[in-house]
């Protein structure tokens, strides 16, 4: 092994290149992209610097957040929770299902009933043991609709859990090949008795401990010193700060006050760019920005008028100015070539004032104003991206009236609540859990109220089907019903844009979701 | 009794009584807010069972004066009730965030107060002169620039040009006391820029009106030097409409900063607000309004009895 | 008496303003919403003052967002200058009960931070610039009642309204012609600073994304809509918040100028 190779590890273990650039080159010296991968690996894990205090700067939180995993829905829970619990599963960067308090996953053959073996020797916070009645327990506890849990529809599929040793098994009402992957949803953390006693306690199996936690300000963490898994956890303590004003969070990450910040404005990417000791990471995922109209409500129970506002969106206008490129353009349904199974066949739909007119024509709506809610907080850019789709529709003739609301109260007053906003979508490693999430009929999230008989049988039947093939055409017919009969509009699939300072190591590109899935404070350390 | 103890007993009486009022103003007025708070919490999913529930729960069948009463009552014996939205105990919320606003608007008023009066003085010392005019050319601008564009101004120039503050303001249990002025720095210095101008215009206004006084003349026929007369004679008879322009941005320290805070992300009360108004979350709105009427009422008060005090002839009864 | 430098400097840069406003519609040279160019670009013979964060031209988004940031100021000064000297006239006459019952009310009303109530009344009616104009005026209508009561005590003890009194004039008659033309010099002094007041509470509303909805544009939601560029120094978001303190500085200007006239009224004004 040469020395250019050497050299080109040595910058890629400390985060100075990223993974894929590095096996790019590597493969043009000759190594294999699985070496590469491999040698990179232990590299990282021979770089890692213990100690210190990591911190994240993170949009998306309010003074009303609970540490009950089942509730949080913006992202600074989610990241919060993501450090102190710890899930059966996890999805990993490259997509497949990673043991983590599960130690091994098996099926039947028809994948109606799984069984998990529950890894020995984990440890919550509080110095009990993992056991597979914790894990039932926990999996109860979201089924309860008191919980309010926002993987209600994902453990609904399950109509018996039980626990026997080290074994937990669940039987499913209907066969689910990807239910792993459901089980990596970051509501399911594990806690003690389930967290029956008290669900905000904070107390989980995670890589650090709750050391303080003020709603909406702060959240301190200390390393879990029993963690079962010590690759990662390298930092001795962690903090997240929620900084939600956009210009403050960038300021307190180029003056070092913390390492890394979620959610960069594309609009200061190239700005940011020339600031000596901060990297900007972006992360191409399934996440993607959306409008979403309630299909139960007037007037956009009517098909015509969805349809007209769907064609009044200019998309690659959107992924220009609102992502400054950073970004595809969506095909108003919520898969993109990220997912297994994806139709790339499926026509792009293209923006057509002539068509937007005829249906707006068709629809008979009054030319009363509709009114379209965003704030800027609903995702970057997402002020700009109303106003750029007001332009647009105007020019179709639909009257579109934008409302900015603030961003304090976002997602609990306005999001899920009113008949058309601004929303964003995180997105979910298979179809299966991203359409479950929000469009089956019965989904609590589903937040454009897409009630389709036809969308539900297949949604079911493709969750048990084992062909491929005939999975994908089942995926592609119900892309097409929520393209052209579903409150979806969505214009652009986002990519992460976030950074880090220099002192920062041991950062990858994780798809799955903003800050290598929640867990950047756990997986990089701080060099000196 | 002594005619300034009384006075000062019947103002004491009346902020008392305003205060009830306000009270009374605060809960009627949130209570008379469009919209039902049960289905506001529930949500567009409610069931009618689920909306009743929570109505009993939170004891909106009661008459509008049952639940005042027992309102101000859990006030009076310390008891702010839980927010809605997350269960948290008001008061416990409260208190610690009170305490950093007190922290933040000490600090401003520590700086600004002193510096607006010294420059107040000297502006009137040198009243037309170039000290005069260059002192209120710079507060003129600093009171005409909106407090965020401050603070972003302010961010720029020193945590990015110069590197000495963080942009983030936010204070913790158990920082020391110099940690916590070094992270509220630059709040401090807007908030400074922003309530400077006003005391200070009020300063050089007032020592100018007393300076056109007979008894100044005489001083000055004395032989005293101009700054000994306005120090040993107009700043005393001054005092007054000083105090009341101090206490009234006093107020708006405490009370008003809200941009500030929600620039900065400092976690005090105004931002607590407004978390909880996006929410309504009644019980938080009431009892963050109240306590901010009883600052504004203390304060004035405050404001009343010295110049009652600072008042010869209320001081020296014939 | 000569007009000093300052006063003029002021007067001229208010009219300018002022005219700007009025006729917008005819000196913008763009829409004030048509998205023409690229993100922040610089200052250009299309685009004088560079383009904002989507695109669009920066002058005629500021000449049109003066329109509006001057004309709900403005109304809203209008309405609490209306109401507030009115009562405040009302409750000198008058006296006793009626000047209690008014100024334990404003007492009562000023309790309670005005931002707060804006914020939370605001929060649940529909936002337009009625509402707007409506919520500000009387908030600040309290104020006003403070000063013009504190004038008009003043004035009501003058020689000349004993006389009209004893001549038997009627109320109406003491308010509008014997104290409103002694007490308009300090009041209209006071206009200007309530005027500025306003365009900062507009401003600070817009900011909390409370205020002016858009694509319209107030200065204050222009300035949050460009702020992210602030610190990389892009200057779109510097133009309008100048257009503010410029317009704030100018009426201070002619404000100062106005007072300076009638110091013998000075101790009227109660903040």
């Amino acid at each position: 092994m040469n020395a250019e190779f050497d050299y080109m590890l040595q910058r890629a273990a400390r985060g100075l290149m990223s993974r894929r650039e590095f096996v790019g080159r590597a493969s043009a010296l000759g190594v294999s992209a699985v070496m590469a991968n491999a040698l990179l690996s232990s590299a990282v894990n021979a770089q890692a610097v213990k100690g210190g205090v990591i911190k994240a700067g993170v949009s998306g939180g309010e003074s009303t957040n609970s540490l009950d995993p089942a509730v949080a829905a913006s992202p600074a829970p989610f990241m919060v929770n993501m450090l102190w619990g710890e899930m059966l599963v996890i999805v990993n960067e490259k997509g497949e299902v990673d043991p983590r308090i599960a130690e091994e996953i098996s099926s039947n053959a028809d994948a109606t009933e799984w069984k998990f073996k529950i890894r020995s020797g984990v440890e919550f916070h509080d110095g009990k043991t993992v056991t597979a009645e914790d894990v039932v327990a926990t999996l109860k506890r979201h089924t309860d609709e008191k919980a309010q849990s926002g993987a209600l529809g994902i453990v609904q599929g399950i109509s018996e859990m039980s626990s026997s040793g080290d074994m937990v098994t669940l039987k499913l009402a209907s066969a689910n090949a990807d239910l792993p992957f459901l089980l990596a949803d970051y509501h399911l953390q594990i806690q003690p008795g389930g967290g029956y006693d008290n669900p905000a306690a904070g107390i989980g199996a995670g890589p650090y401990k709750v050391v303080s936690f003020e709603p909406g300000v702060r959240a301190v963490f200390e390393r879990h010193a029993n963690y079962f898994d010590q690759s990662i956890g390298h930092a001795d303590g962690a903090e997240i700060l929620v900084i939600n004003d956009n210009t403050a969070r960038t300021a307190a990450l180029q003056s070092g006050q913390v390492h890394m910040i979620n959610r960069v404005d594309p609009k200061i990417v190239e700005l940011l760019k020339g600031v000596p000791g901060v990297s900007i990471e972006r992360a191409a995922g399934r996440g993607h920005y959306v409008f979403i109209m309630h299909c139960d409500t007037a007037p956009f129970d009517n098909n015509d008028l969805r349809m007209a506002l769907k064609y009044a969106i200019n998309r690659q206008e959107m992924v220009d100015k609102i992502l400054g490129g950073f970004g595809s353009v969506g095909n108003d349904f919520p898969i993109n070539a990220a997912y297994p199974y994806f139709d790339a066949s499926i026509p792009q739909r293209e923006f057509d004032l002539a068509k937007a007119a005829e249906h707006y024509k068709a629809s008979g709506h009054d030319g009363s104003p509709i009114v379209l809610r965003t704030a800027p907080g609903a995702f970057p850019g997402a002020v700009e991206a109303a106003q750029l789709f007001q332009q647009s529709a105007a020019q179709a003739g639909i009257p579109l009236e934008v409302k900015v609301e603030p961003d304090d109260g976002y997602w609990s007053d306005v999001w899920n609540v009113q008949p058309f906003c601004a929303s964003y979508w995180g997105g979910r490693p298979v179809q299966d859990q991203m359409y479950s999430t929000a469009y089956a009929s019965t989904a609590d999230w589903n937040d454009t109220r897409f009630k389709n008989a036809r969308f539900d049988e297949l949604l079911v039947a493709a969750r048990g089907e084992l062909d491929g093939e005939k999975r994908k055409s089942m995926y592609s017919e119900m892309a097409n019903l929520v393209r052209d009969e579903g409150g979806l509009i969505c214009p652009m699939f986002n990519e992460f844009v976030e950074a880090r300072r220099g002192e920062v190591g041991g950062w990858f590109v994780d798809p799955n979701h903003e800050l290598m899935n929640g867990r950047a404070l756990a997986k990089c350390w701080l060099t000196a | 009794m002594h005619p300034v103890l009384k006075l000062v007993a019947q103002r004491l009486a009346l902020g008392l009584l305003l205060l009830f009022a306000v009270s009374l103003l605060i809960f009627l007025g949130t209570e008379a807010l469009p919209g039902d708070v049960a289905q506001a919490i529930l949500g567009q999913s409610a069931t009618p069972e689920a909306l009743a529930n929570m109505r009993e729960a939170m004891g909106l069948n009661q008459p509008a004066h049952v639940r005042y009463f027992q309102w101000l009552g859990g006030i009076l014996t310390g008891d702010f009730g839980t927010a809605l939205t997350n269960g948290q105990d008001i008061g416990q919320a409260i208190g610690q965030r009170l305490g950093n606003t007190l922290f933040l608007a000490g600090c401003a008023a520590a700086i600004s107060v002193p510096l607006a009066i010294l420059l107040g003085l000297v502006a009137a010392r040198y009243q037309g002169r170039w000290p005069d005019k260059v002192i209120s050319g710079v507060t003129l601008s600093t009171i005409s620039l909106p407090e965020f564009v401050a603070a972003y101004f302010v961010i720029f120039l020193l945590t990015q040009v110069f590197p000495i503050f963080q942009p983030v303001a936010m204070v913790f249990p158990g920082m020391g006391f110099w940690d916590r002025l070094h992270a509220v720095a630059l709040p401090v210095i807007v908030l400074v820029l922003v309530v400077l101008a006003h005391m200070m215009r009020m300063t050089r206004a007032a020592i100018l009106n007393v300076m056109q006084s007979a008894y100044i003349e005489t001083a000055e026929l004395k032989g005293l030097s101009p700054m000994q007369v306005i120090w040993r004679h107009a700043l005393p008879n001054a005092v007054a409409p000083i105090v009341s322009v101090v206490v009234l941005n006093l107020a708006y320290l405490v009370v008003g900063v809200v941009v500030v805070e929600v620039v900065f992300g400092y976690n005090a009360l105004g931002q607590y607000l407004v978390d909880h108004v996006a929410k309504r979350d009644l019980p938080v709105v009431q009892a963050v309004g109240l306590i901010f009427a009883a600052v504004y009422i203390g304060l004035n008060i405050l404001a009343d009895v010295i110049a009652i005090v600072a008042n010869p002839r209320l001081r020296h009864p014939k | 008496m000569r007009m000093p430098l300052s006063a003029i400097i002021g007067l001229v840069l208010t009219g300018g303003f002022l005219f700007c406003a009025v006729f917008a519609q005819f000196i913008a040279p763009h829409p004030v919403d048509a998205v023409l160019g690229g993100v922040w670009e610089p200052p250009s013979a299309t685009f004088w003052l560079g383009t904002d964060t989507i695109g669009r031209d920066i002058l005629s988004r500021m000449i049109y967002g003066g329109q509006i940031t001057i004309f709900v100021a403005l109304a809203a000064s209008c309405l609490s200058f209306g109401l507030g000297s009115f009562l405040g006239f009302l409750a000198a006459v008058r006296g006793g009960w009626v000047d209690q019952a008014l100024s334990r009310t404003v007492d009562l009303v000023m309790a309670i931070p005005s931002l707060i109530v804006a914020l939370v009344v605001l929060s649940v009616l529909p936002i337009n610039l009625t509402v707007l104009i409506l919520v500000m005026g009387l908030l600040d209508s309290t104020r006003v009642f403070r000063l013009s009561r504190a004038v008009a005590m003043d004035i009501v003890v003058m020689d000349y309204v004993e006389a009209a009194k004893l001549r038997g004039e009627g109320q109406s008659w003491i308010i509008f012609r014997e104290i409103l033309p002694n007490a308009l010099s300090p009041l209209v002094a006071e206009f200007g600073l309530r005027f500025i007041f306003a365009v900062l509470f507009i401003s600070t509303l817009s900011f909390l994304g409370l205020g002016i909805q858009p694509p319209l544009a107030d200065w204050g939601g222009m300035v949050k809509e460009n702020k992210d560029g602030l610190i990389y120094g892009k200057a779109a978001a510097l133009m309008p918040a100048l257009a503010i303190a410029l317009l704030a500085i100018s009426v201070n200007l002619v404000a100062d100028w106005i007072l300076s006239r009638t110091t013998s009224l000075k101790g009227g004004r109660g903040g």
